[in-house]
Order: structure tokens, then C-alpha cells, then sequence
């Protein structure tokens, strides 16, 4: 490669650090001054090129596509204020994890309202008018349109600087990120002073959007890549730091060019391919200065951080009639292959749970107890259901060693991560999380010749008798019943009550001679490997296993399935599970709109069950909320 | 002997030396008082031998042993107790679960998966709590406790690694002053019968004067006086720190902090 072309990588490089600026900065200024994580970041800038693309083809001409860049970025800061007025500013007092899980579901509404008004086409807008030419750099030819990126990226940074640093309105935002409640305290109109912000934030997002409209088709994949970019760029430069976000985003955005640029090496005894290394790159990135600098390069360790776990009712064994519940449950269950012989979809569906109950509630165990958040868990659900199979295709070993593998696959994998994950907290364990999880997808992805990238392992089989759903049902349930009780037992174990708390107090933890992070840590590695088993199970019921399967979806849909329960109690998971793989299954396969169906239940929920199924239904029944 | 013995113990933040060469001793079964207006460094210092700063330099023997920049928890294990400023106790259970958990780690069970841990070391757990009269809320919720009684529970944690040496930091603050006797009084009973001895810091110049068996004072990061209560009233340097107008202990003595 020569000097040149590397050069003009870099030009390239610069081009998308802008793009990647625009949507971290106004996330990274929303959570600064209101400490909600906008999901639906990426939606507001994915609206921003579908509505720039709409001015551009009617209206057409300069004034459609400059005029409409400006009219987009008008457009979703409305829609941001909106969206601030309406919902977030009931949930700013509710957990972490809520305000998590609303911003999800906007995720979830725009997207298939994006899906109903443009339809499922990718959508390519008309170059730039005026900018449609190439200026010759280093030898080769560079879009005047990427030039005017390169430009507008940093031209950007210093006005919002300047704005932030000699406005009274700058002023309040600075102050709000260092201490929210004292700004609260000196009489400052938070309302209005949080509005505004979100506004500006998604402003900052449709303008980003928009811009992207010559460069880029709009497609609804968009929102959760740009999410996942934003996210990885804020931690990278440090939460609410808007010089370190366009920081991180040259750092992200070059190392990814020089991937691109380096091209395929041959070391001799190995031929890597780096461009394909771009997806896993800013993940590696993240981890490592999450590691070095846990709070980014240019952030501070956040003030006054409230606690995320609410108070929570001291655990007990489960009552008698709970018991017989779930004794008459079982019963019901075991029971379900005679039901199935009318209906066989009955038994998928009933494995399908059955695997989603596992993996929720091995996600509850390090959530809810353990306080930390996992936004990566699907990454031991892939150890798990990709080691299994791997074995099964490469070494031909029998189900049962795959099953047995599966676990302890995901376990090691869990340890590993697991190690530098509980030296995090809040919001930057979530995110590390994360991007494990990102990196295992990627290396499934990638890794062609292993794992057979994008079609992932098929013929993954259950030897006879378990090739009969019946029974391969009756094993999973057996299996299911075994990891649930199993954590039950952890917890009330005195392991499990350390957990609690090192939850609860750190420092008082710490004080009477409890080794936090180590519980924590060891927490982190059993919920990985039961997690594996819901992994191993789930291979060998389809046959096959994909990166798909194993993307950032699942790993929110065990954040949903545990807040659906109801994140304070241990059956709440199980229902939760329960609840949500049924209503996956059935209702959601049904509509075309199933994103915007699940997405208004989760806003339902939130909004009027804040407790989860399982806290409001004690709560009806009058008395306090049981395990 | 000592048990504890702090020799020559200094820490700066930036250019302030919060603490600076600050060396004092703590006898057995002795009840000792550090005191020192805001921002002498009292903080600080407690919290160099509790753990949760390492020292710039100095050491701190407890029982002949170096334990300058050992982790909180391993000061802990050598048989350090301690009880928070802001008194702090796992929420999410009980009372008696609470000293439980202190118990369990302190017989090295923390990594056991398997026996339930409400029933490991209850009885022992009851006896502590009937010992500073909390018997009767040991099923209740720890969060529920009003705040006074909460700091019979740390008080009940602190005594079950049987420490040898109690850090108490400001072990009244926040309360009325008829429960800070009784408070007091209580931790002294409970010392004595054991042959605990004890650091504590306080504000409230009542209880220090009425019940530490010895005085020291720290001002702007050094120790500036070490006796016992009557010489310590009578120190000049110490009425000038405090009061620099010529207004005595006398006057203090009774009145809110």
C-alpha cells in the first residue's frame, strides 16, 4: 500500500468522523444533562436521511436538498421536544433501566413507522447540488461532498464549544452535567433547561442524518448500527464531553479506514483480512480505553450518579401457595406433549420458552441481585450455542457433550469478560458489555471458514430420541426446572447474599471484609454459563445457529423479558420469559408492524407497571412483593 | 502495649497536606477521642487506617503489624471494625440478615452456594442484636429502621469479626442528643466488657468530653495536643483553634454542634 492511498483512507476517514460526531454529540449532551441514554438516538438520525431524502426527490433541486437539510434538522427537533415532553419527563425519576427500556421502544414505533411511510426499499437521495464534482487529493478522486463533511464535522464542534462555553444557556448545560441537583437546587427551570437539550440533541442527530442523504442510502437497519456507533464513540471520549466525542469519533472512524487501507496481510503463517476487522475495530477500541480510562479519554467520574437498583424487599423462600403454583405449573407442563398432539406448533412454542426462561433468568441473576446491567448477554447465549455446534460440526462429538460443552464454553467466555466488566459500573459496565458481545458477533461473523459467517452452523441435529419434539421438549424442561432452582439456590446461598450486598453497599461490603468485585465477578461468569445452556439448547432445537440469532436483538430482548417480570423479584424473569417469547411466537408473527406492537407494550408498561407483571399483580393481590 | 500505633503519617491532596507527620498511639481498652475543627484532617486520617486511602507516607501498626495501604477488607480480616459517618447497611435485607452477612464473611462463607444462608449463624446474629437492644427488629427490613437504630445495627455488625480495635467516624452525627448518649454509653459498655479499644471521631464535644478516656486534637493536618479532658481544656493552643476569642470548653460543653 502505498503512502497516498493510505492519505486518502484517512481524507475518507475524517468524512465519516463527522457523521459519527453529529449522533454522539447530541447523545453525549442528552445523557450529560438529563442521565437518560437515548436509544432512539439512531432513530432520530435515521428520520433525518429519510426526511432530507423526501425534500430532496419532491421538492428537489438546491433549495430541496440544502433548504431540506435545514427544514430535517427543524423537523426532528421538534420531534425530539415532543418526545421529551410527552414521556421522558414522567420516567426521569423511574430506574436507569426503565428510561432504558422507553427510549428502546421509541427504537422499535419509529422504526416501523418509517417502515409504513417509506416502505421496506433502501432509499438513495440525489448528490449534493453544487458539491456533485471530485477534487483530485493524493492521486485519486474525492467527492467535494466528502470535503464539505471533513469541514462541517469540526465547524459544528466549535460553534456548539462557543455555545457552551459563553451562552447562559451553555453555561446551565455544563453546570447540569457536573451537578444536576444542585442545579435544580439554585432555582433553574429543569423543564424547560432539560427540553431544550433534547431538542438540540436530536436537532444534532436529524441534521447528522440528513447530511449522510449524498453519501449513504437511508435504510431501517440504520437506527441500531448508528446507535451502536454513537454509543461506542461517547464512552470512547467520555459522557458528556463534546471535544472528546469528535475525539473518539476520528480515533473510531480512522482506525476503521486504516483497516479498510491495510487490506489483507500475509503474515507468513497467517493471511488476516483487515478490512474485515472494521466491524470488531471500534469494539476493540472501546474496550481498551474503558480499561485504561474507565470514564473515556476526556470524561470525569460522573457526580452524584443515583443508585440504580431501587430499594428492594429482603428476599424469602417461596411461600406455600407459590410453591404449589409452580408445582402445578410444572405439572401442567409436563403434561403439554399430550396436549401438542392436536397442535405440534404448541411444543416449539413451549422449547421456546422454555430457552428464553433460561436465559432471562440467568440475566436477572447478575441484573437484579447483582445490580449490574448486561447489555451484552446474548454474547454467552452465542458462546453457548456456537460451541455446541462447532463441536458437533468440526469434532462430530455426540448432543450431550455439546450440551455439556455449551456451558462451560460460555463460562469461560463469561470470566474473560467478566474480569474487566466488574471494574465498571452503571452505565460503562452496559456498555462494555456491549461491545463483548459485539465482538463475539463479529467474530462468528467474520470467521467464515470456522463458523461459517453470515449462514452460521446448520444440520446441528438431536440424535434419536430427542429428534421427537415431545422429547426433545421434556429434556429442555428437565434441563430448564435444573438452572432455574439451581440459581434460586445461589442466591439464597451466602454467596448470593453477598452479592446483594455488594449491591446494596460497596463500602459497607468491602468493610466487612467482602471481596466485591470478585463476587461480582464470579456472579458474572455463573450467569454466562447457565446462559450457555439456553445457548447449547437452543442450536440443537433449530438445527442451526446464526449470527443473527445472536445479534444486540437478544440481548435486549432479555433486558425486556426481565423488566417484564418485574426486575425485583426471582419468579419475575420467569414470567417475563414466559410473557414475551409467547407473545413473539404468536402475536408479533402475525403483523408486519410487530416492532411498533412490542414497542407499545413496553411503553405500557413502563408508564403504568413500573414494578413488572409479577410486582403489579402482588401489589393487586395486597400484599408485599414476593420472590 | 498499643494496639494501634500511628507514626509519622502524612497525605497531601495537590499542595495541601491534609495530614502532615500526625503520630499517636491507642493503648489497650482505651476510649479515644480525635478531634479538630472542619478540615483539620480528621477525615482523612481516619480514613488512612481504615483502608480507604493509602497513605503518602507513615505507618500504622496495628498490633505490630504494618497495615498502611492494605485494602478496607483486609484491615478488616486482621480484626479492625469500623462504623460509617453516614451509617450504611444492606437494604434489601434484615436486620438480623444483615449481621448475619458480617458473620458469614467473617467465618470465611461468602463463596458458599449451597446451605441457605438465613440460617447460618442466626443465633449468634440475635444474641449481637440483643446486645444493643435491637432484638426485636431482627426480621424487619434494614431500610425501614428509623436512623438511630441504624446505628445500633452497624453497631452490632462492627462487634461480629469480635475487632479488637473499633474506628468509629462521628458515631452521633445526625442525632438527637439523648440518643447520643445513650449511644455512647452503649459502645462504652460494650467496649469495655470485651476489652475493645476504640478511635473515634466526633463533633459533638459533650459526649468527647464525657466519655473519651484520652483527647487528641488535630488542626490544619498536625496534632496539636494529646491528653486527657482536663488538659485539653486547658490547652491554649487548642482554645485558640477553636475558638480564637477567648470563649472556653465550658461554654461549649452541652450545646448542639
Amino acid at each position: 500500500m502505498t503512502l497516498s492511498a493510505f492519505l486518502f483512507q484517512a481524507l475518507n476517514g475524517l468524512a465519516s468522523a463527522s457523521g459519527l460526531f453529529f449522533i454522539a454529540v447530541g447523545l453525549s449532551l442528552i445523557f450529560g444533562v438529563t442521565r437518560i441514554i437515548n436509544i432512539a438516538h439512531g432513530s432520530l438520525y435515521m428520520l433525518g436521511t429519510y426526511i432530507a431524502y423526501s425534500f430532496a426527490t419532491r421538492i428537489g433541486g438546491g433549495l430541496g436538498f440544502w433548504g431540506g437539510i435545514v427544514a430535517t434538522a427543524l423537523i426532528v427537533c421538534v420531534l425530539g421536544a415532543l418526545i421529551e415532553i410527552l414521556l421522558l419527563r414522567r420516567i426521569y425519576r423511574a430506574p436507569e433501566l426503565f428510561q432504558l427500556l422507553a427510549t428502546f421502544a421509541l427504537v422499535l414505533v419509529i422504526n416501523d413507522a418509517t417502515l409504513w411511510l417509506w416502505g421496506s426499499e433502501d432509499l438513495l437521495g440525489p448528490r449534493a447540488p453544487g458539491l456533485r464534482g471530485a477534487v483530485e487529493i493524493f492521486g485519486r478522486q474525492l467527492p467535494s461532498y466528502d470535503l464539505f463533511l471533513i469541514v462541517i464535522g469540526p465547524a459544528v464542534l466549535l460553534v456548539l464549544h462557543f455555545a457552551l462555553a459563553k451562552t447562559r444557556f451553555g453555561r446551565l448545560v455544563r453546570a447540569a452535567t457536573q451537578d444536576r441537583e444542585m442545579v435544580g437546587a439554585l432555582g433553574v427551570n429543569q423543564a424547560i433547561l432539560f427540553t431544550s437539550v433534547f431538542a438540540l440533541g436530536a436537532a444534532l442527530a436529524g441534521l447528522g442524518g440528513a447530511l449522510q442523504v449524498a453519501r449513504e442510502p437511508a435504510t431501517l437497519a440504520t437506527d441500531l448500527i448508528a446507535i451502536g456507533d454513537a454509543f461506542v464513540v461517547v464512552v470512547v471520549g467520555g459522557m458528556g464531553s463534546i471535544t472528546g466525542a469528535y475525539l473518539a469519533a476520528v480515533i473510531i472512524a480512522e482506525v476503521k479506514a486504516l483497516c479498510i487501507a491495510i487490506g489483507v496481510v500475509d503474515f507468513g503463517f497467517i493471511t488476516v483480512n483487515f478490512s474485515k476487522l472494521t466491524l470488531v475495530a471500534e469494539f476493540l477500541v472501546m474496550a481498551g480505553v474503558l480499561i485504561a480510562r474507565p470514564y473515556g479519554l476526556l470524561g470525569r467520574p460522573q457526580g452524584a450518579v443515583r443508585s440504580v437498583a431501587e430499594a428492594e424487599d429482603p428476599i424469602r423462600p417461596a411461600a406455600p401457595g407459590l410453591k404449589a403454583l409452580a408445582v402445578a405449573v410444572l405439572a401442567l407442563l409436563m403434561g403439554l406433549p399430550l396436549l401438542a398432539q392436536a397442535s405440534p406448533y404448541l411444543l416449539v412454542l413451549g422449547i421456546d420458552v422454555l430457552i428464553a426462561v433460561i436465559f432471562a433468568t440467568s440475566l436477572h441473576f447478575i441484573m437484579g441481585p447483582g445490580g449490574m446491567h448486561s447489555f451484552g448477554h446474548a454474547a454467552y447465549f452465542g458462546l453457548g450455542a456456537y460451541g455446541a455446534a462447532l463441536m458437533v460440526k468440526w469434532l462430530a462429538v455426540p448432543m450431550g457433550l455439546g450440551l455439556v460443552a455449551a456451558p462451560l464454553i460460555a463460562l469461560a467466555g463469561a470470566l474473560l469478560f467478566g474480569w474487566f466488566a466488574v471494574r465498571l459500573s452503571g452505565v460503562y459496565l452496559a456498555m462494555l458489555t456491549l461491545a463483548f458481545a459485539q465482538i463475539v458477533w463479529a467474530a462468528m461473523f467474520q470467521w467464515e471458514g470456522f463458523t461459517g459467517g453470515s449462514n452460521g452452523v446448520i444440520g446441528v441435529w438431536p440424535p434419536p430420541p430427542f429428534n421427537s419434539a415431545a422429547v426433545y421438549y421434556l429434556l429442555t424442561l428437565a434441563i430448564a426446572v435444573i438452572a432455574v432452582l439451581l440459581l434460586r439456590r445461589f442466591l439464597f446461598a451466602p454467596f448470593g447474599y453477598a452479592m446483594r450486598a455488594g449491591r446494596d453497599s460497596p463500602l459497607r461490603a468491602e468493610a466487612i471484609g467482602i471481596d466485591v468485585k470478585r463476587v461480582h465477578w464470579l456472579a458474572f461468569a455463573i450467569a454466562g454459563g447457565i446462559c450457555g445452556i439456553a445457548g447449547g439448547l437452543f442450536a440443537f432445537a433449530k438445527g442451526s445457529i446464526s449470527p443473527e440469532t445472536i445479534h444486540v436483538g437478544r440481548s435486549i430482548d432479555g433486558l425486556v423479558m426481565v423488566l417484564l417480570g418485574g426486575i425485583q423479584t426471582l419468579t419475575g424473569p420467569i414470567v417475563g420469559a414466559s410473557v414475551f417469547a409467547t407473545l413473539q411466537d404468536t402475536v408479533m408473527r402475525q403483523t408486519e408492524y410487530w416492532r411498533a406492537l412490542l414497542g407499545l407494550i413496553i411503553l405500557l408498561l413502563v408508564l403504568a407497571f413500573p414494578q413488572g407483571i409479577v410486582g403489579a399483580v402482588a401489589q393487586i393481590f395486597g400484599r408485599r412483593r414476593s420472590p | 502495649m498499643s494496639v494501634l500505633a500511628v507514626k509519622s503519617l502524612s497525605k497531601s491532596f495537590g499542595g495541601v497536606h491534609a495530614v502532615n507527620q500526625v503520630s499517636f498511639t491507642v493503648a489497650r481498652g482505651e476510649f479515644l477521642a480525635l478531634i479538630g475543627p472542619n478540615g483539620a484532617g480528621k477525615s482523612t486520617c481516619f480514613n488512612m487506617i481504615n483502608g480507604q486511602l493509602a497513605p503518602d507516607s507513615g505507618e500504622i501498626l496495628f498490633e505490630d503489624k504494618n497495615i498502611a495501604g492494605l485494602a478496607p477488607r483486609d484491615i478488616w480480616r486482621l480484626g479492625v471494625g469500623r462504623t460509617f459517618q453516614v451509617a450504611a447497611t444492606f437494604g434489601s435485607m434484615t436486620v438480623v440478615e444483615n449481621v448475619q452477612m458480617a458473620l458469614i464473611s467473617h467465618g470465611r462463607e461468602t463463596y458458599g452456594l449451597w446451605r441457605p444462608a438465613a440460617s447460618l449463624h442466626r443465633e449468634r446474629a440475635i444474641d449481637l442484636l440483643a446486645q444493643v437492644g435491637m432484638r426485636e427488629a431482627a426480621d424487619r427490613p434494614s431500610r425501614e429502621l428509623a436512623y438511630g437504630d441504624v446505628k445500633r445495627i452497624e453497631l452490632a455488625i462492627a462487634l461480629a469479626n469480635e475487632p479488637r480495635l473499633l474506628l468509629m467516624d462521628e458515631p452521633t452525627a445526625g442525632m438527637a442528643p439523648r440518643e447520643r448518649n445513650d449511644l455512647i454509653k452503649l459502645v462504652k459498655q460494650l467496649v469495655v466488657e470485651r476489652g475493645i479499644s476504640v478511635l473515634f471521631t466526633e463533633h459533638s464535644m459533650d459526649v468527647v468530653f464525657a466519655y473519651a478516656d484520652r483527647i487528641i486534637v488535630l488542626a490544619r493536618g498536625r496534632l496539636i495536643a494529646d491528653g486527657d479532658a482536663a488538659a485539653i481544656r486547658e490547652n491554649p493552643q487548642v482554645q485558640e483553634v477553636y475558638f480564637g476569642t477567648g470563649k472556653t470548653f465550658a461554654h461549649a460543653q452541652g450545646a448542639a454542634p
